[in-house]
């Protein structure tokens, strides 16, 4: 294959033939991607007549460099460049009937790094989100305990606090796919997935104030103050490990759509027990079997029996760029990059196919890689105009490989809603345009 | 010497608690021998868990009255449960003033949240199992999952009805569950259900042996049920292509080329169908009428979405209640249709469109059911 006709449609910018090269570019953009994609893009436009001296966008005074900028304190909370206003949380059409039982999607294909902006992580409620005055905020702990306490936020942050990273999955997440392909991009697919740093107090310390009864605690009960009255069983054993309090998510306190002021972080654990509006936490000798652990968030198995209280969100990786809905621009280099994440521990390494898992390669970790929390990966991929199918595929400190969605199938079926942690594939076409697959 | 009830000394503790805390009036009220005497009994009663001095000041004891008013969860064996009792035929009468707006006269309806009832049978009462779980080809109403009859009057009493949770009195509760049941045969239409006869009724739930932890995703230790290897080479033949979407869901999801970020190494594609992208360029700018116009119609319509309207109206399709369109139609030529719209949403009503009532929305400012009924008159767009 000659150099050419690798690198394909679109010609290399060298030196001599740059100007033309870009301008050649942008009509191919036009015509790919049409005015959507090109009219907010800003490209040279007189390209011909610059022609020997190079790129406008260097030779022509810009205005932020000849002008005054704006003053300090413009907007008294920062706001993203206007230039980001398609990455935004969105619903997936015809998945829910009412805005306040539903989810939004984090947009997790222009994500970089491990955190998730706070104005981007996944909503879910049940019963609508509210902004509770904080100074009105109380939390209960109760049950097998000595005392039954209650507590202000202004008590809960004078004790001592803890700063954590862990990531939420709902327990749903990718749950549309686990029949077919259903939703177009990995903000649809893997979404409901967000990364903060958390901050509060540990559960054990409240359980320590109250004085729980140490030879009958078994589980810890969690219920929000909005009208859901959201409620989930944890065990004892977990509430002493590592579950917070927590009122802070990346560096400021909650936003009221992720439970302002108080909510739980339950690592490793899907998100319907990360309870938010936290007001009351009951300890007790038998789990609740409350709504959303005998009606939602049971796993239907083909035999037709629910597997009740599977919390635990197995490693799952995915690729966020090259994913579906995207289009590359040209042939050549590409950076593929993607989250791996476990509710069981640590990210041990993350493989990545580009011929649908035929043959695999180890992709590179970045640093941190925490424990139940999102690990970033990447791993260079030169691309050269065939099609390809792209996957990612983690491994856990525990040893376990993140399934293929047959693997799944063969023992869950297809019904079973939660829990789909597959290895996604995503399909590069001729034309560059990536799109959600499922291979066998 | 004298025995001790366990529980009489858990209470007489957590009185003892209160005032042994400094800040407590009755500290210093109380005689340095009692206080001694009660310090004694705490240090005997050593499998507390005890650091309550660790942080002096921060917190304080709940009283009863505040415990009672939260502590409302109903567990599997009862506990929780409130003495009551409720017949099928309240329950009805309940039912078609607060819950069928949304979940039909039988519960049956699918428009608002998944049906409540059907897909049950009187083999699946005595068996204990729905075999309708079993047909991939049926759906899933709540009957045919719930196998603890606490779980649904929990679920009822913390959170239905939807837009006023907490509302419903305990007869209303124990009334609504078993009407609930009625229309599922699990108890017959002359029911009374109460708080001595649920364990009764829980022996009769249709999927009362549906569920089971065996699995391995209950704790970090748990055992998972797949078991991938990580071959590298040569892994597996030809990918074959099982699923992808179809081309008529290309834009099901709108534009993605307007989901994705406009520099880097990929654009999003552009899933807009050729028609409609021609005619998005035809809006002119000078209409600014129009532009108004819209603006005002999406400030309602979100006004509509906050108050969960569009939850029992379609703009213009019919779902619980009429379609705002339907309802612009009807009162084209009413000039008394403000007044009696603004009526209807302040205070509900039923018989203008069919037998459910319409709930009282008695939460919404004037302003808002004023901006709301010009909204739904000028044609709800």
């Amino acid at each position: 294959m000659s150099a050419r006709k690798f690198f394909g449609r679109i010609l290399p910018a060298t030196e001599t033939a740059r100007v033309p090269t870009r301008s050649s570019r942008r009509r191919f953009l036009q015509h790919t991607l049409g005015a959507a994609g090109a009219a907010t893009l800003a490209l040279p436009s007189h390209a011909a007549d610059n022609a020997a001296q190079g790129d406008p966008s260097i030779l022509k005074p810009q205005p932020h460099r000849i002008g005054l900028g704006q003053p300090v304190a413009t907007f008294g909370y920062g706001q993203p460049s206007q230039w980001e206003k398609n990455l935004q949380r969105r619903q997936s059409p015809g998945l829910t009937r009412v805005t306040q039982s539903s989810v939004a999607f984090t947009p997790l294909q222009g994500s970089f790094g491990i955190l998730t902006p706070n104005g981007l992580h996944f909503e879910r409620h049940h019963q609508g989100w509210w902004d509770i005055d904080p100074s009105q905020h109380r939390l209960m702990v109760m049950g097998l305990v000595k005392q039954a306490r209650v507590y202000t936020m202004d008590d809960l942050m004078r004790l001592p606090s803890v700063s954590r990273i862990h990531f939420i999955e709902c327990g749903a997440n990718t749950g549309m796919e686990w029949g077919n392909v259903a939703v177009p991009s990995v903000q649809y697919t893997h979404g409901m997935l967000s990364c903060c740093e958390f901050t509060g107090v540990r559960l054990s310390t409240l359980l320590d104030l109250s004085g729980f009864h140490k030879k009958t605690a078994r589980f810890v009960l969690a219920e929000g103050g909005d009208g859901s009255g959201l409620s989930r069983s944890i065990s004892i054993e977990q509430a002493l490990d590592d579950v917070i309090v927590a009122w802070a998510m990346n560096g400021e306190m909650l936003r009221p759509e992720n439970g302002y002021p108080l909510r739980l972080v339950v690592p490793g654990a899907q998100g319907v027990s990360w309870v938010k509006w936290l007001r009351r936490l009951e300890v007790g000798d038998q789990r609740w079997d409350q709504r959303e652990e005998v009606l939602h968030y049971v796993d239907l198995m083909p035999d037709g029996m629910h597997r009740q209280y599977t919390q635990i969100q197995e490693a799952k990786s995915v690729i966020t760029s090259p994913s579906g809905g995207q289009t590359l621009l040209d042939h050549g280099f590409y950076n593929v990059t993607g989250l791996a994440w476990s509710g069981r521990g640590r990210v041990k390494r993350v493989d990545v196919s580009v011929d649908g898992g035929r043959n695999w390669r180890t992709a590179r970790l970045e640093t941190p890689i925490l424990s139940k929390a999102l690990t970033r990966f990447n791993i260079d991929w030169q691309w050269n105009g065939q099609p390809a199918i792209l996957q990612s595929r983690v491994i856990d400190e525990t040893g376990y490989v993140q399934p293929t969605i047959g693997q799944l199938r063969a023992v869950r079926g297809t019904r079973s809603i939660y829990h789909n942690n597959m290895i996604q594939s995503w399909k590069v076409a001729e034309n560059g345009e990536v799109s959600n697959v499922q291979v066998g | 010497m004298c025995k001790l009830d366990k529980h009489a000394l858990q209470y007489a503790l957590q009185h003892a608690l209160q005032y042994l805390r400094p800040s407590t009036d009755l500290h210093n009220r109380l005689r340095p021998g009692v206080r001694l005497m009660l310090c004694v009994v705490l240090m005997l009663f050593t499998t507390y868990s005890v650091a309550q001095t660790k942080y002096p000041g921060v917190g304080r004891a709940a009283t009863a009255a505040e415990v009672s008013a939260w502590d409302i969860d109903v567990r599997a064996d009862f506990k929780g449960l409130p003495k009551g009792s409720g017949s099928v035929k309240r329950g009805e009468d309940v039912w078609e003033a607060k819950c069928a707006s949304c979940h039909g006269t039988f519960g049956e309806s699918n428009q608002t949240f998944p049906p409540l009832v059907g897909g049950t049978t009187a083999t699946d009462i005595a068996n204990g199992r729905v075999a309708a779980l079993t047909k991939p080809s049926e759906g899933r109403t709540t009957l045919m999952k719930l196998s603890r009859i606490s779980t649904l009057w929990d679920y009822i009493n913390r959170a239905m009805p939807w837009n006023a949770p907490q509302t419903l009195s305990v007869e209303e509760v124990y009334a609504v569950t078993a009407y609930i049941l009625s229309l599922g045969n699990v108890v017959p239409d002359d029911f009374v259900l109460s708080d001595q006869n649920m364990a009764q009724v829980q022996a009769r739930l249709p999927n009362r042996f549906g569920l089971h932890m065996n699995h391995g995703l209950w704790s970090v230790q748990g055992k998972p049920d797949t078991n991938n290897t990580a071959c590298m080479h040569n892994c597996t033949q030809q990918a074959q292509l099982r699923s992808e979407l179809p081309e008529h869901a290309r834009d099901a999801h709108g534009n993605l080329a307007e989901q994705q970020r406009l520099i880097g190494p990929t654009r999003g594609t552009v899933t807009t169908r050729v028609a409609s992208a021609a005619t998005s360029t035809t809006a002119t700018s000078s209409d600014t009428n129009a532009a108004k116009s819209s603006t005002a119609h999406a400030e309602a319509r979100a006004l509509a979405t906050k108050h969960a309207c569009l939850s029992c109206h379609g703009i213009a399709n019919r779902l619980v209640g009429p379609s705002f369109q339907e309802i612009a139609k009807r009162h084209q030529t009413d000039n008394q249709a403000n007044t009696k719209l603004a009526q209807k949403i302040r205070a509900g009503g039923v018989g203008a469109w069919g037998n459910i009532p319409m709930p009282a929305q008695a939460h919404l400012a004037d302003d808002e059911i004023n901006r709301l009924v010009q909204w739904i008159l000028s044609g709800a767009r």
